[in-house]
């Protein structure tokens, strides 16, 4: 039963304030938005935070909504539709963090499309925003493929992410996106 | 021609759309699950009223978050507003809302619509 405790250390020392692990539904991103909400009101947080903290949060959770689809069609695979969807919060910023397994085939190409992004600059970045706007079409997946610009846009930082290992189709993909609790 | 009324919940706007009263309203949050399900009714409403339009038409927008698949919808919701006699977008955004008014900015150099921007 160390773990629960272990679990917990690890929360307190990674400065979590929100955690969600499992299946994740538009049912359970209007939950974790609610719950999330209530924790940044409740904290008196400045409103222009807080709605970039929202903002980012829909965007990533939304992500992890499109794209567990496909991959909770594997029966039988170790591949389920879990993913990981959390939040820490400390003087300086909060970041809003995601895990979900992704196949192997395509992580080059999300690789170089975040990439991309890393290289634009506050304009950059906007017209990028405005090209793919006026371009796109919503997917099957209902997307329209904005959800990474408008996550660097909000943060104002660059995206951290990294690819781990699962097995031989598929990496989990984890993503951290921060948002200043500091004034410009 | 009828009215169409959506009441608004915690992922869907609220949108009033009524052409004898002259009022055209989209508010609230806008992240459903299907944008472009969500909106179908909105655009099939404003194709029918731009073959018989009111000799003027304020468009409001009073968002209050709107996620990037609702940003394409409401660029085709403005781009079917496009060819109407005697349109205007009213973009409201709260006065401490950059992005709320940054965003109605883009969406105004995307479309041929004059924009009036008011805070609320």
């Amino acid at each position: 039963m160390n773990y629960i405790y272990d679990l917990h250390r690890t929360m307190m020392a990674q400065k979590l304030i929100l955690v969600y692990e499992g299946d994740f539904t538009q049912e359970t991103t209007k939950s974790i938005l609610s719950m999330a909400e209530r924790n940044l009101d409740s904290s008196g947080e400045d409103s222009g935070t807080k709605r970039k903290v929202f903002n980012v949060m829909v965007e990533a959770l939304q992500n992890i909504v499109k794209h567990s689809s496909e991959q909770g069609l594997q029966v039988g695979s170790l591949i389920s539709k879990s993913a990981i969807f959390m939040i820490s919060k400390d003087d300086s910023r909060y970041c809003v963090m995601t895990g979900n397994p992704i196949a192997k085939g395509n992580v080059a190409k999300l690789t170089a499309n975040l990439n991309d992004l890393n290289s634009k600059d506050k304009d950059g970045l906007k017209e990028m925003y405005k090209e793919i706007i006026k371009n796109t079409q919503i997917s099957d997946k209902g997307g329209a493929g904005l959800g990474f610009v408008d996550m660097a846009r909000k943060s104002g930082e660059k995206l951290e992410f990294t690819f781990a290992n699962l097995d031989a189709d598929f990496d989990f993909f984890c993503l951290k996106v921060n948002i200043s609790r500091e004034k410009e | 021609m009828e009215i169409l009324n959506l009441k608004g919940t915690e992922d869907t706007p609220t949108i009033l759309l009524d052409k004898k009263n002259g009022i055209f309203e989209i508010s609230g949050r806008s992240l459903p699950e299907d944008s472009a399900e969500f909106y179908r009714p909105v655009l099939e409403w404003i194709g029918a009223y731009a073959s018989d339009a009111n000799p003027s038409t304020d468009f409001v927008f009073k968002l209050e978050y709107f996620n990037t698949a609702s940003s394409k919808l409401i660029l085709d919701v403005l781009s079917a507003l496009e060819d109407i006699k005697g349109i205007k977008v009213l973009w409201y955004f709260h006065d401490d809302d950059e992005d709320m008014e940054e965003a109605g900015q883009e969406f105004s150099e995307l479309v041929e619509i004059p924009f009036e921007f008011k805070t609320y």
